[in-house]
């Protein structure tokens, strides 16, 4: 199956089952009504489960469009964290129920958890060992953030199902999955503000004419395709993501996210700030994907340690450990 | 948006040129010093490119008929990056391999392709490009140069300017107005091949504010030209300098002009154990990294031969920025760390790299007119 057989039959459920009346719904409601019933149902969350288990046996880079469109129409649910959950679970032979499953990589309590406000269950890395556990147990209490569906959560001390712990832990794999997503968002909203520039007049021309703002938007453009390229090295490494990958695609994923958001607000002008216009319903997701698993500070950090530690230069080094 | 440009992968096959690459550095460069390694693309040896002719390292997209290797783009990645990373001087034969020969293969006559082409992949004809003049920079179109046709030959008159290498050149590819006047615009230019030493043309170099001389003017007095100096159509000069610059503007020299001063500087922080810097590294190295990639994707169009106009103007000016950014942060870190001894070495190539980095997105077309090519891509003109 090449990706646009893939992507496909999985672009038209998505786009019946989730515009932006949905999304403020799910966030008004804290529930996802209909919109789990149709992934569930499709048969996706299954697509990184090996055939040999039942599932679909595609690779973290063969759903990268998938999961990039769950990022552009900023889907209220933890789409790809159960993905991945349910891959790692079938991997020990262990079949999950078909809820949403939110992912958790800190290490303190009251972390705040992505979506855990309309997750079933939370798999959280203790830094031993991945624990599936009840959100339910989880002491869930909001951020106090309007709108948003992540949640405070406390996890050291809740019992839960054990699953084995990939060698790198969650954290690289989830911070993968937030480039993408970050990637799919920022795409989205490159396009959709030249089309914005090309519609709104002032001084009786569209603001696209100003040179200003074409160079803006050029500029939104490179970082957007360098947020979806990197995001592409974290994603070729599948389930087992090298380091040096996954912080690669996190820090230019998360810089690219704060500059996007931020450049496609300038050229909205206030109708891209009131809440009835959907351009906050995918800013305010680039800002937390961005400082979700790592922000772009933290996985630098990570990654300057492990080069300043080889004397290698720098094309050599690069190439053995971002691109092997 | 711009969804061509997705991660590729080099062929393995290819790899074994970088050891081929590695041996011959070695020993041509090992006695040159840091600053001059980091002149990179702008260091001049007529031998180090006929050596890499020699060893098989010139012409690798070109059919071997003519010279070349027959491997195609992505074994030219290889050995460019392998060239930028080492510092080596590849000036001389840098503008006639990545763009001229090119050009020739794609507009020349069999005769033209006879004449220059396996010349250019033994690395012993060099070329220069004749675009900008002293009133047509980023406005190209107004060129003033002109030829006129004349007993079947061509008469040149007028000026070049910024032309790099033009005094070590054999030919100029220049742009000029075949016919109409500057306000005709597009129509009417043509490109011709121009020996340098023909009668009538003088080259004054012009020095930098680093005290390098790389580049030069170039003045045409009633220059004499064959009629096969013509390179492709009469009036379709415009056209072919647009696919041209889409090879002037796509490799990987756009993102590793100063990678031999971050090098260093990774060396300089790795003597002296300091960790400080990590997060910057990180930051830095993560940026490389997706440039590379980003690099790669638009080495793939070419090898799908395409024409990746918009791809290479937007990974020029993403990675100029990176090539400009790193002398400014690195010079920060050392100066703000004043108990640390700095090497002469060092030092030098810091304020080399931090006085030239302006050039960078400069050459081969400025900033804003690549942003502008980009947002016309995007239906924003
Ligand atoms: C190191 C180096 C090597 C070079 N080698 C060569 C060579 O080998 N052959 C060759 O032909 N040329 C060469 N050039 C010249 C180079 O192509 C020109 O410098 C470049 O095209 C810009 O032209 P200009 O310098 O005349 O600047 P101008 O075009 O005068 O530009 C000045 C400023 O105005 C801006 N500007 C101009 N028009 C617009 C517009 N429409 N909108 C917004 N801003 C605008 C520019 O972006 C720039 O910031 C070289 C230049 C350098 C620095």
């Amino acid at each position: 199956m090449d990706s646009q057989e893939i992507i496909e039959p999985f672009a038209r459920m998505l786009n019946a089952a989730v515009g932006p009346a949905e999304v403020r719904e799910a966030e008004r409601s804290n529930s996802l009504g209909a919109i789990w019933d149709s992934l569930s149902s499709s048969g996706y969350l299954d697509a990184l489960i090996a055939e040999d288990r039942g599932g679909a046996g595609f690779g973290l880079a063969d759903v990268f469009p998938l999961l990039a469109l769950v990022g552009a129409k900023g889907v209220p649910a933890p789409v790809g964290e159960t993905m991945i959950a349910r891959a790692l679970a079938a991997e020990a032979g262990i079949t999950l129920s078909d809820g949403p499953i939110a992912l958790a990589t800190g290490q303190v309590d009251g972390q705040v958890v992505t979506c855990a406000r309309v997750a079933q269950q939370i798999l959280y890395d203790n830094g031993a060992e991945l624990v599936l556990l009840a959100a339910a147990d989880c002491s869930l209490r909001a951020t106090g953030i309007e709108f948003s569906l992540a949640a405070r959560a406390d996890l050291s001390r809740i019992r839960g199902q054990i699953l084995p712990r990939p060698a790198g832990g969650l954290l690289s794999i989830a911070a993968i999955l937030r480039s993408i997503l970050i990637a799919g968002a920022a795409n989205q909203l490159v396009e959709q503000s030249t089309v914005f520039a090309n519609e709104r007049v002032q001084f009786g021309k569209p603001i696209g004419r100003q040179q200003s703002l074409q160079h803006n938007l050029a500029v939104m453009a490179e970082n957007a395709i360098a947020a979806r390229i990197a995001a592409q090295l974290g994603a070729a490494g599948g389930l087992a993501p090298s380091l040096a990958a996954a912080a690669t695609a996190k820090s230019v994923s998360s810089r690219a996210a704060a500059l996007i958001a931020n450049s496609a607000h300038a050229l909205h002008g206030a109708i891209g700030i009131s809440e009835e216009y959907d351009l906050q319903l995918l800013t305010r997701r680039l800002h937390e994907w961005r400082m979700a698993d790592g922000s772009e500070g933290y996985w630098s950090g990570l990654l300057g340690a492990s080069r300043l530690s080889c004397p290698a230069t720098s094309v050599d080094w690069v190439r053995a450990e971002i691109f092997a | 948006m711009f969804d061509s440009l997705t991660l590729a992968s080099l062929p393995a096959e290819d790899d074994d040129l970088r050891l081929m690459v590695r041996d011959l550095i070695v020993n041509h460069i090992k006695s040159m010093p840091l600053w001059r390694r980091a002149r990179s693309w702008q260091g001049f040896s007529a031998d180090f490119s006929k050596a890499l002719g020699r060893a098989g390292l010139l012409g690798l997209t070109i059919p071997k008929a003519l010279g070349g290797h027959e491997r195609g783009p992505f074994a030219r990645f290889v050995v460019v990056e392998e060239l930028l990373s080492a510092g080596a001087p590849v000036a001389a034969h840098w503008i006639a391999d990545r763009q001229s020969a090119p050009l020739i293969m794609s507009c020349g006559t069999e005769a033209q392709r006879e004449r220059y082409i396996p010349g250019i992949c033994r690395g012993e004809i060099l070329f220069c490009i004749g675009m900008s003049e002293p009133g047509s920079g980023s406005d190209l179109a107004s060129v003033r140069t002109r030829a006129e046709m004349v007993d079947g030959g061509w008469v040149v008159n007028g000026q070049k300017v910024w032309t790099t290498n033009a005094m070590h050149s054999d030919y100029m590819i220049a742009l000029v107005r075949t016919s109409g006047t500057p306000a005709d615009r597009h129509a009417g230019l043509s490109q011709l091949i121009i020996d340098l030493k023909a009668p009538g043309v003088t080259i004054r170099p012009i020095v930098d504010l680093t005290g390098d001389a790389h580049f030069a003017e170039v003045f045409f007095e009633d220059v004499r030209l064959d009629g096969d100096a013509l390179i492709g159509q009469e009036g379709e000069g415009w056209k072919q300098c647009t696919a041209e610059l889409a090879f002037e503007r796509s490799g990987p020299e756009r993102i590793y002009s100063s990678v031999v001063l971050l090098d260093a500087w990774i060396q300089h922080l790795q003597a002296c154990g300091r960790r400080d810097a990590a997060t910057l590294v990180g930051r830095l190295t993560a940026e490389l990294a997706t440039l590379r990639a980003m690099s790669i994707a638009c080495t793939s169009r070419l090898a799908m031969g395409e024409s990746p106009v918009v791809e290479a103007s937007l990974v020029k000016d993403l990675g100029t920025s990176f090539e400009q950014e790193l002398p400014l942060v690195i010079g920060d870190d050392l100066a703000a760390h004043p108990d640390e001894p700095v090497s002469d070495e060092l030092y030098q190539t810091l304020m080399y790299v931090t006085h030239i980095a302006p050039s960078f997105s400069l050459r081969g077309g400025t900033r804003e007119i690549l942003r502008g090519i980009t947002a016309r891509g995007m239906g924003l003109r």
